[in-house]
């Protein structure tokens, strides 16, 4: 019996082993120290104000202590001269799973993107995070310096993580293990996620039947975010008065906590106006701090996005449009009329990691749709930073602020520029990826 | 028959009011001319401050100051880009089915026979400057169904969509779609899954042996009857057709193209080896992502591949794919393209192509042709499109931006000459749809039976 068993395991692991083969070993080489750095004759796009044709960014300690037209290189500093190239802040990709998913079809061992079953707030990003995997070797040298990692799945997928794109370890890589909670509001209508007719051919048979499901899935919501909030009370009382009971803890509820205080923001995935309106108004019900994931339908609606200022990250700009009749251009469009509108937003990449990268070009599709190039640079970098609360530290070149830039050959959006330095936590990292492995040991091969 | 003639005349009759709608210009069949473009030929470098003739679907003329035909239509191109329609080598779009997978051969079966010219994604495609599609089999088997090349004529019927004059081709196919490894594809809801011989890279080698070893006997046979009937004999009973193995003879006899999906290099080098043992070419490899392991090798059989940009890691066999593939292989004298497989991707084929001139350090021709005349190549129709040259077919997109820059939009796009896209008229138009659109909503008929104004509904007459 025990023999059986352990060849199965053994058979087992050999199974893993090869079909995650890939993965072993790490194509992201670690970031340098924090030194001082003087990029210089660079010309300088802030976002925070006018660009500067020719001037010198000073990182140091992994802050910018320094910018502007006419500063001086600090002794001992390591002056990389950027003539003829551009400065711009690292890119924020506040729409993906990066790290939790290296092989979706085929490779479940390296999967770790949701959790089984529908309720997992205390699930996190954080823990499933693979600093080796080769997504963010590649997504990193476009310019995307710290991204929002989020697990999905379920109804409460579980809890996401601000992630900076270089470091061996999750530890040294997250700037915030728990910065939002993220909810998968149950849909209205037909259809889940993904296949949507194959697995709608085997869901519930009618409208009544699919309304009654998702109101018990709301039902279960709403009661453990109410068990959330009295949990934390109880757990307040108790610190205040040990005479009182003593609340059993409860991790799940513990991580909930601050969410329902308002006290972290809730990632509401939702694409239709229903649903959409529906999330918001679940989050004013329940006093949770809506950011809207998802909201390719948002653009309709953006005069109550505004009144009830709601953010919105948008992951479908590259995506068909969905009814045959919409304009052709509907997904493109949406977010200059998004920012018509007043509503706040971040264009994101939507995508689960292996092609965040091409988030400057997303960015770049909504410019050649109306969205002005400025705002197509702020939906990438400053926007995003302000809708999770963390722009005084990302988003711009200013000083104080985090040093993630990237130095480039031209317009960070665009898809023919190449990069030359990328700096994240004010380390330089390498710009070697799995890709650039592959293409050395086989360009020149005979 | 008269019946039939009718009912076709009709046909034709929609489908030309619906392209009417869809394509203000197409009614003009005279003479356009483009004039003071930024020209990117393709073959022949950029032209600044050109124009361009059409007349008769053709492009006429490419120079400066050409005077405008009586009648032309005059179009003020100055400080926008004409570049030649992108020819998509790899898609599915307007296939009502993809793929016969019960065999693993069934190289009997036409894509043509189920493509659907309403497709809206075909005039999504034109909106990304694309006018020419190779539309193929699915990858569920070893040797699929026969392709078909497409113009991307919006409003017309499959027919006149065909691209004429184009060669014929097949698809094949190897790898985890073939072998189903991926479980995913072979879950039918209802229905016990199944396994298929080949379940292995081995099985696919002796599927595409075996049904060549076929069709070499059978063409034997074919060739044995002709040289008699060429010898004048009498009474001779002609071989039965047989509808698997004449496209398979055609393959043989250089006549039908074989576009072979493939991801790893030992399955791309297994197949450039049987087809060399066998004595035919493989035309292109179809997604070819590790390629570049073998770049000599495909350089040497003389297949092409067409690839993606970027996209990898999908599954286990797109792990090693990287966006030097396409670079590496031009560089080792394989013309190599880039292809969407997606009616998603197929908008933006140009920023795909942009990505080459980063990873690799393509030139922007260089990149420009991977979505054009090397596409052109690999469908056998280099002589008709691909680049803008004189007496070739006015297959055009004009540009608001460099097409290699992200922030660019097409205006119009021309196929044969003809606009089928045009963006003007499509901003235009949605008013007009936004109006008829609510009167619609207005409609009594149309208002929920509660709401429904004192208006009762029409009920059918029961027959009896």
């Amino acid at each position: 019996m025990t023999r059986i068993r352990f060849a199965a395991i053994a058979a087992l692991t050999a199974l893993a082993a090869s079909s995650a083969g890939a993965q072993l070993g790490s194509f992201n080489p670690p970031p340098g120290p924090q030194k001082t750095f003087a990029i210089t004759n660079a010309h300088i796009v802030p976002v925070s104000g006018p660009e500067i044709a020719n001037g010198t960014v000073v990182i140091s300690g992994g802050k910018i202590q320094a910018v502007g037209a006419s500063v001086s290189v600090p002794s001992g500093a390591e002056v990389i001269d950027a003539k003829g190239l551009h400065v711009y802040p690292g890119m924020m990709d506040a729409g993906t799973s990066i790290g939790l998913s290296e092989i979706g079809q085929g490779a479940n061992a390296t999967v770790d993107i949701s959790e089984v079953g529908s309720f997992n707030p205390n699930a996190m990003a954080y823990y499933g995070l693979n600093p080796h995997s080769a997504h963010i070797g590649v997504t990193r040298v476009v310019g995307i310096t710290h991204v929002i990692t989020r697990p999905t799945g379920g109804i409460l997928s579980g809890q996401a993580a601000l992630v900076n794109l270089a470091g061996s370890t999750a530890p040294q890589m997250a700037v915030n293990r728990s910065i939002a909670t993220v909810i998968e509001m149950p849909r209205s209508g037909f259809g889940g996620r993904g296949f949507g007719g194959f697995f709608a051919a085997q869901g519930p048979a009618n409208t009544q039947d699919v309304n009654r499901t998702r109101q018990r899935q709301l039902d279960s919501l709403r009661t453990m975010l109410r068990d959330a909030e009295a949990y934390g009370t109880a757990m307040d009382a108790y610190a205040k008065d040990k005479t009182l009971p003593r609340p059993k803890h409860d991790v799940v509820l513990a991580s909930l906590v601050p969410a329902v205080r308002g006290q972290m923001p809730v990632l509401m995935v939702a694409d239709r106006v229903t649903d959409i309106k529906e999330a918001v108004g679940f989050a004013e019900e329940n006093k949770l701090r809506p950011i809207i994931v998802g909201g390719r339908d948002a653009w309709q609606i953006t005069s109550f996005l505004k009144d009830h200022d709601v953010p919105v990250l948008i992951t479908s700009v590259m995506d068909l449009p969905t009814r045959e009749d919409d304009p052709y251009d509907v997904n493109y469009s949406a977010p200059a009329k998004l920012a018509q509108g007043g509503v706040r937003f971040a264009i994101t990449s939507g995508d689960a990691g292996a092609e965040a990268r091409n988030l400057p070009y997303t960015a770049g599709m909504a410019a050649a749709f109306g969205l002005s190039r400025e705002d197509a640079l702020k939906s990438v970098t400053l926007w995003p930073a302000q809708i999770f609360g963390i722009a005084d530290r990302f988003g711009t070149i200013e000083v104080g602020k985090a040093a993630n830039l990237v130095v480039t050959t031209g317009d960070v959006l665009e898809a023919k520029t190449d990069t030359k330095y990328l700096f994240i936590d004010g380390r330089l990292v390498p710009l070697d990826t799995k890709h650039t492995d592959l293409n050395d040991k086989f360009k020149d091969r005979p | 028959m008269t019946r039939t003639l009718l009912f076709a005349a009709s046909l034709t009759l929609a489908a030309g009011s619906l392209g009417a709608q869809a394509n203000p210009a197409a009614a003009g069949a005279g003479a356009t001319l483009i004039k003071n473009a930024t020209v990117l030929t393709v073959t022949k470098g950029t032209l600044k401050n050109t124009d361009v003739l059409i007349q008769n679907g053709k492009i006429a003329q490419v120079g400066s100051n050409i005077a405008a035909p009586a009648g032309a239509t005059v179009i003020d191109a100055t400080g926008k880009y004409l570049m030649p329609g992108i020819i998509d080598p790899h898609t599915h779009t307007m296939s009502d089915a993809i793929n016969e997978g019960s065999l693993s051969v069934t190289s009997m079966v036409r894509i043509q026979d189920v493509l659907n010219p309403t497709a809206i994604n075909i005039y999504r495609a034109l909106a990304g400057g694309v006018t020419s599609i190779n539309i193929l089999h699915g990858s569920a088997n070893t040797i699929g169904g026969q392709n078909a090349t497409v113009k991307l004529k919006w409003g017309e019927d499959v027919d006149q969509m065909m691209f004429p004059g184009a060669p014929p081709g097949i698809k094949f196919a190897l790898g985890e779609n073939v072998t189903r490894k991926n479980q995913s594809q072979i879950i039918i809801p209802g229905q016990p899954t199944t396994r298929r011989y080949p379940v292995s890279r081995m099985g696919q080698e002796e599927v595409v042996r075996d049904a060549f070893v076929r069709a070499r006997d059978y063409k034997a046979t074919l060739d044995d009857y002709k040289a008699r009937v060429a010898k004048g004999e009498k009474n001779l009973v002609a071989p039965r057709r047989n509808l698997e193995l004449e496209p398979l003879v055609e393959v043989l006899e250089g006549k039908r193209l074989v576009h072979a999906h493939s991801y790893r290099s030992d399955e791309m080098l297994m197949l450039l080896g049987l087809a060399d043992e066998f004595g035919f070419k493989i035309q292109t490899l179809q997604h070819g992502l590790e390629g570049y392991k073998i770049a000599s090798e495909i350089a040497k059989h003389g297949a092409g591949l067409s690839s993606f940009a970027d996209s990898w890691s999908y599954k286990i066999e797109a792990y090693d794919a990287i966006p030097y593939n396409v670079a590496i292989l031009l560089r080792h004298g394989v013309n190599a393209t880039i292809n969407s497989d997606s009616d998603e991707r197929m908008r933006r084929l140009n920023i795909d192509a942009a990505k080459l001139v980063r990873y690799g350090g393509l030139t922007e021709d260089e990149a420009l042709a991977t979505i054009t005349i090397n596409g052109a190549k690999q469908l056998g129709v280099a002589d008709k499109v691909g680049s803008i040259e004189v007496g070739k077919d006015a297959d055009l997109g004009l540009w608001n931006n460099h097409p290699l820059s992200v922030f660019a939009a097409v205006d119009k796009t021309f196929v044969d000459g003809k606009v089928y896209f045009d963006r003007q008229q499509d901003l235009a138009m949605r008013d007009q749809k936004a109006k008829e659109r609510a009167d619609l909503e207005k409609a009594g008929a149309n208002q929920a039976p509660a709401t429904r104004r004192g208006v009762q509904p029409v009920l059918p007459q029961e027959e009896r």
